[in-house]
């Protein structure tokens, strides 16, 4: 028998929620302790304006060591929560966990970076922050700053960093913290594509050393290429555990999922506010038929004048592999300029003939180049749609029929 | 696909706390015995305890035109004003000792405990990022922002060697005695700083109470008078008030003015024993709400 790195037992978390959850001021205390005989005597019954929330429910895992676990769920299913007990950031209501060997978490990067402060001391600071003892941060200081790749700023304060670099470096602290147990929740969504590839990379290099690794992101295919085992939870509860690729096949086909070709809210941050995401079909019947080209809508309102402005799209498969990733200026091969204020519609166009039949998710990636994600992490303006296949090819061998296709192109490709 | 739940235990549970197996094992539970202060993470984490005070001292006075020197005006400038107001309009009796001397040997210790006081009630709040993300015990918080203050009043402890010099006091053979009385000052700010930080967690009002905690504080104490002047039937009440006995040792380790009892000395010494082991009490009992309250 392998030894368990953690081993948690029926661990269950309760929230307040509701008006003045948390805090009350001092006043509202006091009348409450001094009106209690009042209320008592005329029978009044101890009323709560807040209601408990389960974050977490009887959740019992068991990680062995050297595992690397990816956490799986959708938003608000105790992901995050989990990592926070497990990182003794917060207390479970009720349950007990154990944990085998030194425990370092990473919630988010830069945590505890001081703006006046130069690079050099925040490397210092955060990494102690981190859990680091002087004597790792020092030995590691030459690779941290390399692989942030500040060298010329290290003596600038970090409040004139611009955000990239700001996140490079904070990310290098972060990726050079070993402990036994590491805990990550989805910090890898730093930098610039280049950057994650890099950090990508190096957690697969940790995961490898044969670390313990507990993962939360809503990357699947981060997630797939880092974690041999899966746990996926909805609403506070595990529903299943095992291989990881199990496990994202559950995910994906648990409910929660429906269909949906037309999304209006109001998601962003003060750069731009997404308000309506669309997928149609283009053919005369509006059917989604695999021969169809289909029109995928994004609608943005604009708040500030934007350079390097990301609107793309990911077309992912059912079981969240990505298959696609489009950018509005693919096409374009200089720079794009800055984008005013205002409304900003980009319609992509999946044509024809390309997909076989089956269910598919679109989400969306906006943000801004090298400095932050607007739109990407969560779930807002996504869309699920199903095509069919009515007119289009391999009609006589229906695919889904087929033991054993897994293909998801079924083009129409010339065949001499 | 529910086979995928029904994983059998295929590793082996950890036993017990204690150096089993490999390094050292964590347990994490709802509940823990009040009386569980776990100190010695405070060790284990001294240099997180050493970082945050480094933080705090160099990011200080960041961004200021006369920088450290704030250190040393702030004393001086209230003793001016100290000066000019009880000793020069009110007249009041000050030990043998020049007016001005005699204040700013007990604004030393004073400022020490206003600033250490003051910011470790608000320690917990403005280091909530750091709560709600990274564990650690947060005790460190707390005591970090005390300790901050002892750069300023190693500072403004060269004023005062200045100062003597120029009033032509000889330092008393006491003069480290002071020492003593600082420790009490500090653990002062540390007790009731423990209580606020935790009750700031929950109730914001703290941060209006403890400016008018801290002036009126000051009145009780005999910064700008000499404790001679409290009458003897009240003595005993004046002595749980710490900061008395501090600001007194600090003129009699110092100026060599008359001390006072060790009876009421005592009396200040049980006073901030209780309140600290009141406040880390609470301060433990409360702790593992803050990331969740803050």
């Amino acid at each position: 028998m392998s030894s368990c790195a953690i081993l948690a037992e029926n661990i269950s978390k309760r929230y307040q929620i509701g008006e003045n959850a948390g805090y009350e001021t001092l006043r509202e205390s006091i009348t409450r302790a001094f009106t209690r005989p009042v209320r008592w005597m005329k029978g009044e019954r101890e009323r709560s304006k807040t209601r408990a929330f389960w974050a977490l429910r009887n959740v019992s895992l068991e990680v062995k060591q050297g595992d690397v676990v990816g956490i799986l769920g959708r938003n608000g299913a105790g992901k995050s929560t989990l990592l926070k007990v497990f990182s003794r950031i917060t207390t479970p209501t009720s349950g007990r966990a154990v944990l085998r060997g030194r425990m370092g978490s990473l919630l988010e990067v830069g945590t505890g970076f001081h703006p006046e402060l130069s690079g050099r001391d925040n490397i210092y600071l955060n990494g102690s922050i981190l859990g680091m003892s002087k004597a790792e941060i020092r030995k590691h200081f030459d690779e941290i700053v390399a692989f942030s790749e500040i060298e010329d700023f290290l003596d600038t304060p970090v409040k004139n960093y611009s955000s990239g670099m700001y996140m490079r470096l904070a990310f290098a602290v972060a990726a050079h913290l070993d402990p036994e147990i590491l805990v990550v929740d989805e910090v890898l969504a730093v930098g610039d594509a280049r950057f994650q590839k890099k950090c990508l990379k190096k957690m697969d290099s940790v995961a490898k050393q044969g670390r313990t690794v507990l993962f939360v992101s809503h990357n699947i295919a981060a997630i797939s290429s880092l974690c041999t085992t899966g746990v996926l939870l909805q609403k506070g509860e595990v529903i299943a555990s095992g291989p990881i690729q199990s496990v994202i096949q559950k995910y994906s086909s648990s409910a929660g999922i429906s269909s949906s070709t037309h999304w209006t809210g109001d998601a962003g941050d003060n750069n731009a506010r997404l308000k309506e995401t669309w997928i149609r079909s283009l053919s005369p019947e509006g059917s989604f038929d695999t021969t169809a080209d289909l029109e995928v809508g994004v609608r943005l309102q604009i708040l500030k004048p934007i350079e390097g402005l990301i609107l793309g799209i990911r077309l992912l498969s059912q079981y969240e592999y990505e298959l696609a990733y489009m950018l509005q200026d693919d096409a374009e091969s200089s720079v794009p300029p800055v984008v005013p204020p205002g409304e900003l519609v980009r319609r992509f166009i999946i044509p024809g003939n390309t997909l076989a039949a089956g269910t598919y998710r679109i989400t969306l990636d906006i943000g801004i180049h090298f400095v932050t994600l607007i739109i990407g992490q969560s779930d807002e303006g996504s869309l699920l749609f199903e095509l069919e296949n009515l007119y289009g090819v391999g009609r006589r061998f229906p695919v889904p029929m087929m033991r054993g296709y897994t293909s998801l192109f079924r083009p129409a490709w010339p065949v001499l | 696909m529910n086979s995928a739940l029904e994983t059998e235990i295929s590793c082996e549970i950890p036993a017990s706390e204690g150096p089993a197996g490999a390094g050292h094992v964590t347990v994490i539970q709802a509940s823990e015995p009040w009386f569980a202060l776990h100190l010695r993470d405070l060790w284990t984490y001294r240099e997180l305890l050493g970082f945050l005070v480094w933080r705090d001292v160099k990011v200080r006075y960041k961004q200021t035109a006369l920088g450290a020197a704030w250190a040393l005006l702030q004393p001086l400038l209230t003793m001016l004003v100290f000066t000019l107001l009880f000793g020069r309009l009110a007249k009041l009796p000050s030990d043998n000792v020049p007016y001005p001397l005699f204040v700013y040997t007990a604004l030393l210790p004073w400022q020490l405990f206003a600033f250490a006081l003051t910011e470790s009630s608000n320690s917990l709040v403005g280091n909530q990022h750091l709560i709600r993300k990274v564990y650690f015990p947060r005790l460190v918080v707390p005591i970090a922002s005390v300790l901050v203050g002892l750069v300023d009043f190693a500072l403004s402890l060269l004023v005062l060697a200045g100062m003597m010099a120029y009033y032509g006091v000889r330092p008393a053979a006491t003069t480290l005695l002071f020492i003593p009385f600082l420790l009490l000052a500090v653990l002062t700010a540390l007790g009731v700083g423990l209580w606020l930080s935790a009750l700031n967690i929950q109730y914001r009002d703290v941060k209006y109470v403890v400016p008018f905690l801290t002036q009126f504080w000051m009145f009780a104490t005999p910064v700008a008078y000499s404790s001679s002047l409290v009458p003897e039937k009240w003595r005993q009440l004046y002595s749980l008030n710490p900061m008395a006995g501090v600001v007194d040792g600090f003129r009699w380790a110092l100026l060599g003015s008359s001390g006072r009892s060790g009876a009421m000395l005592s009396i200040s010494i049980v006073a901030v024993v209780l309140v600290l082991l009141g406040g880390l009490t609470y301060f433990k009992r409360m702790e593992k709400h803050f990331a969740d309250l803050v």
